[in-house]
Order: C-alpha cells, then structure tokens, then sequence
C-alpha cells in the first residue's frame, strides 16, 4: 500500500473517497437528499501507530436529485488489528445540506402516515434499469439505510455500491416514524460478488434514517428465481 | 433562472399562467424508461439472447459487400458463438481491429455497445468520412456477447450473474470469470480457485470453453489483429495492461496517451468523466485478462472499457441511458480505431 501522496485516479483514494459517500449519505441522506461521490482531487496516506491508516482526502461530492456538486475535505481512518472495526470518517460539506428538501419529505411522511395501505416493491431498480417514479424515494431511503452496512463493512480492499433492493416493504407502526424492512444486493467491486443484507428500519423528516436491525443473508448458490419481468 | 426570468414577466404583465410540466427532460425518460418490452429487437434497449442472435443474422446479410459472420465455436451449454466482420470486401488481407462485449454476464450495457457499433459502422460507411476510411482500410471484428451462456441467465434466472455456466465435477458451483481465465499470469492474483467465487480462475487457464474460443481466433489471426478492444461495465473507466501486474508495459506512454485522447474525445460529447490507466493500480489488480493476454500476445493496441456509470445504477443502467452512452464511446473507440490505423505495424 502507498504512502503519501496518492494518485487521486487510482483506486487507493478512490476507495477511500467512496466510504465517505456512505458516511455522508448515513448523515445526510433522506428520500429527496443522495450522495454520490463526484471526484476525487488529491489523497494522501499515511500510518497512524498503533491505530491504522489515515487517509486525508480533498474530493466532491454529488447531490443526485438536485445535481448541485459540493467540494468537501475529508479524513478516513481505516484501524488496524484483529477486530473488524469500521472505518472513521470526518468530513462536512454543509452546502449540501442547504438543498431544501423538507417540504417534499413532510408530503411524503404525511401521505404513507395517513395511507391505510402499506407500501411495498421489489426488484427496484428492475433488470432494465426501470424504477416507477411514486418508487424511487423509497429506493433512496433504502440506499441511504444500506449505507450503514457500506460503511461499517468497508476497508482498504473493498468497494460497495448498491446493486439493487430486490424488496423493501413498509412495516406498521405504532409511532411516529414509518418503519421498512428492505432486501438490499450488495456489490463489491474488488471481489465482485453480490452480498444480499437484511435491513429494519425507520424514517422521518426530523430523525433522518434510523437502522434497527441488519443481518447479512447467506450467498444460496442454488437459489436463483425467476426475475420480475415488465 | 430562465424559468424565473419567464415568470417574472409574465407576473408583471399580469398574464396567468401555469406550469403543467416542470421538467419535460425527465417526464421523457420517464416514459421511456416504462415502455412495456418490444418484441423486436431495438438499439435502445437490452436485447435478449435470442433476440441478438437473430439481429447478428440479419445483419450479415444484409450486406454482402460490407459484414459477413462466422462461427468461432460454442459455448459450454452449446450455443453459437458468432462473430461478425465489419469492412469493405478486399481481395488482399487487411489489418484488423477485434472488439468483443458481453464476457461478463450482467453487464448489459456491454453488448448494447456492440449491437450500436454495428449499426454506426453499416449506416455511416459512405457518408461518414472516418468510418468510411476505417472500413475500406481495416476490418473489425465484432463479438456482440462472449458469454453467451451467462447474458441468457441473467435475462431467465439471475440478472446479478457474472460468470460462465460451466459445471465441474466437485462442486455444486457452477461457472468461471472469463476474465480471469485467460493465459496471462493466470490465477496469481485478483482471482480465486474457489470455484463458487465470481472471480473464480477456471480449473486452468483457457478451461472456459467461450475464453478458448476468442484465444483460438485470435491466436489464429495473430498476424493480421492490430488492436483489442473489450467492453465492460461500470464505472466508467478506459483501462490498458497490465493487470496481473503493477510493472508497466513497455508501451506505457503511448497506450496512455491514446486513452487519454479517447477519454477525451468521449466526454465532448455529454461531459462524462472516465479514467485512462493501467489497470491494476487503477482499478484493482487481476490476472488472466483478455486484454493482457492480447497485449502480451503481440496486440499492441490492447484496451479495456468500463462503462456507464459510477454506482448510482451499476449493472441496473436504464434504458434510456443507451443511447447517449453508446454514442460517447462510439467517439472514443473510433478515436482508438483512427490512431491505429494511422500507426500500423
């Protein structure tokens, strides 16, 4: 592994720089609001004794609804030792969070607080690259729930993106918060395998995202099923 | 702003109005996006097995003069592996580029560009004075999908497969990456021999039936193939050797050069960003690549696409995201196709 400056093209900084998009969106994203990583402009490694590899980072960051770009400084601290402790990251980029997104999370809140029906979809995105437009919030909130697991499961070696959620369904509340259990695939770049992940979880505009529970499903070798055809 | 601006005026001239589509843009992809499934082929969309191989023959024909196909071998579940040959007919042998899409399964966005290049290629010869010059001096040869076993899986059983679907007795797992079982530094790193890996190395280099097929062709035509192009997908991304390694390859400069060129060329279009390297330190390192082992063969053209996007979608690219991708890098493998051409060996 380098040391010092790092070729912000390669994939040392650009693995670093992807685990930040997974700590913004844990604290910024909602259904409106969706990090991804834009560029990467300059890394720099470097061991910390006892503690692991710090990365210090200068990159920008994407919101994807709104398309508005922001430059961030970050730091990501990947420890060392026998535990598989996540990642630490520092990083702001208070501009995107200017992006006014309450009036249309409310609306959204509102509308499945009230819904007597529970909402639920599969295969979002479908193989097609298709995702119903009432749909994609929901596919936002669940990328922005899996971004726990990518965080918490990333190192030097890996690099996450969700594949796709093959179920996320709204779960009856007795609360405030709307409540979901969303079937996430997982992608990792360097191994290239598929990693299925069970997630619970609860949203409102004031909270943000909440996970409650996750549990990493079994790879089933043998368990394919038909895809969901349009 | 212009939006405003509009507003504005028409506020202060007292005229009533209403927007009834904020964004026509996205209201269109939308609608493309949702289009129930043809049952004919198309360009801009994802075309089943059947429906690609029943295009691959009505483009041979349809044009004596200018495409002919030829069988290379099947695949492990024994399907026709069928090649097409892009150029004007010559008497004498010509200098060749080989571009090949579809090795691994789930990137669909792969032989969507092949199917494109195609299309490009026999309706802008004549008008087009680039292509035109390319396929009156070069041929191409194009693989619309390599795996042809794994691209049918992924539209009637699992769209996330990668590998092959060969079986091997031993274990219950079933198919090889096909790029990492090439015979370049095979199986000595970013790969596994556990063979329910999705980068498993194959049980020797060339054990994949479709992987043989492609070196066979290439091997035989070794003389006459000037350049090597593979389309993969995402993460947008034009990758060169080596990737078995992190030592550079003796024609480092140049092959980056021509990368850099081609990225270049194909973010004029729509601003896409891609990233020129060699490979093992740009995305990770990997033995058993077509594109090292073509290199390492004598190819000195050798390259690696990935393509759309960075994650948002991945394998999941829409469909209506086709068309502006298989145009950008029409620019960048035409771009490629010109410097060869121009610098023959």
């Amino acid at each position: 592994m380098a040391t010092g400056e790092l070729n912000p093209n390669h994939y040392q900084a650009q693995r670093a720089a992807k685990v930040v998009q997974h700590y913004l969106n844990t604290r910024y994203g909602s259904p409106y609001r969706l990090l991804g990583l834009h560029r990467v402009y300059s890394g720099n490694a470097e061991d910390v004794e006892d503690s692991g590899r710090k990365y210090q980072l200068e990159i920008s960051v994407q919101e994807i609804i709104s398309n508005m770009t922001e430059k961030c400084s970050a730091e990501v601290l990947f420890p060392r030792g026998g535990q598989q402790r996540s990642p630490q990251v520092q990083a702001s980029c208070e501009e995107l969070l200017k992006i006014n997104t309450t009036a249309q999370e409310e609306a959204l809140y509102q509308q499945y607080k009230m819904k007597p029906s529970l909402f639920s979809a599969q295969n979002v995105p479908d193989s097609y690259g298709h995702i119903d437009p009432d749909t994609k919030p929901f596919w936002h909130l669940c990328i922005v729930a899996s971004s726990f697991i990518m965080l918490n499961e990333s190192s030097e070696n890996t690099l996450f993106n969700v594949a796709q959620v093959a179920n996320i369904t709204q779960l009856a509340t007795e609360n405030d918060q709307l409540k979901f259990d969303c079937h996430v695939l997982l992608h990792e770049m360097v191994s290239q395998e598929i990693i299925h992940w069970k997630l619970l979880f609860i949203w409102s505009p004031p909270e943000g995202v909440k996970v409650q529970q996750m549990e990493q499903l079994p790879h089933c070798h043998h368990c394919e099923k038909p895809p969901n055809t349009n | 702003m212009y939006l405003d601006i509009v507003s504005t005026i028409l506020h202060q001239n007292d005229m009533e109005h209403e927007v009834l589509i904020e964004d026509l843009q996205s209201a269109i992809e939308g609608q493309i996006d949702n289009r129930p499934s043809p049952r004919t082929h198309s360009y801009t969309k994802y075309n089943s097995f059947d429906k690609v191989q029943s295009w691959i023959h009505s483009m041979a024909s349809s044009n004596a003069d200018l495409i002919s196909k030829q069988t290379i071998g099947n695949s492990y579940e024994g399907r026709p592996m069928t090649l097409l040959k892009l150029g004007k007919k010559s008497s004498s042998v010509k200098p060749a580029i080989f571009m090949d899409c579809g090795i691994h399964a789930r990137e669909w966005i792969s032989p969507a560009f092949c199917q494109w290049f195609v299309k490009e290629a026999l309706s802008t010869y004549g008008s087009d004075s680039q292509m035109t010059s390319l396929l009156n001096e070069m041929d191409v040869y194009v693989l619309p999908v390599l795996n042809v076993d794994g691209y049918d899986y992924t539209h009637k059983s699992n769209r996330m497969w990668r590998k092959t679907r060969s079986r091997k007795s031993g274990t219950s797992c079933i198919g090889a990456d096909p790029n990492r079982n090439f015979d370049a530094g095979w199986c000595t790193v970013g790969a596994s021999n556990n063979p329910c890996s999705d980068t498993y190395c194959g049980s020797r280099a060339e054990s994949e039936i479709e992987a043989k097929n492609v070196a066979d062709f290439i091997r035989r035509n070794k003389s006459v193939i000037k350049a090597y192009i593979t389309v993969h997908s995402y993460s947008q991304l034009l990758l060169f050797p080596y990737a078995y390694t992190f030592e550079l390859a003796a024609t480092h400069s140049e092959l980056m050069k021509v990368a850099e060129g081609a990225s270049a060329a194909l973010r004029s279009l729509y601003g896409t960003r891609y990233t020129s390297g060699p490979a093992a330190a740009t995305i990770y390192p990997a033995a058993g690549g077509s594109d090292d082992w073509a290199y390492d063969l004598g190819v000195k053209y050798s390259y690696t696409f990935e393509l759309r996007d960075t994650g948002r979608y991945g394998f999941l690219l829409p469909e209506s995201q086709i068309k502006p991708t298989c145009e950008e890098t029409m620019l960048a493998v035409k771009y490629i196709a010109a410097y060869v051409q121009k610098n023959l060996y």
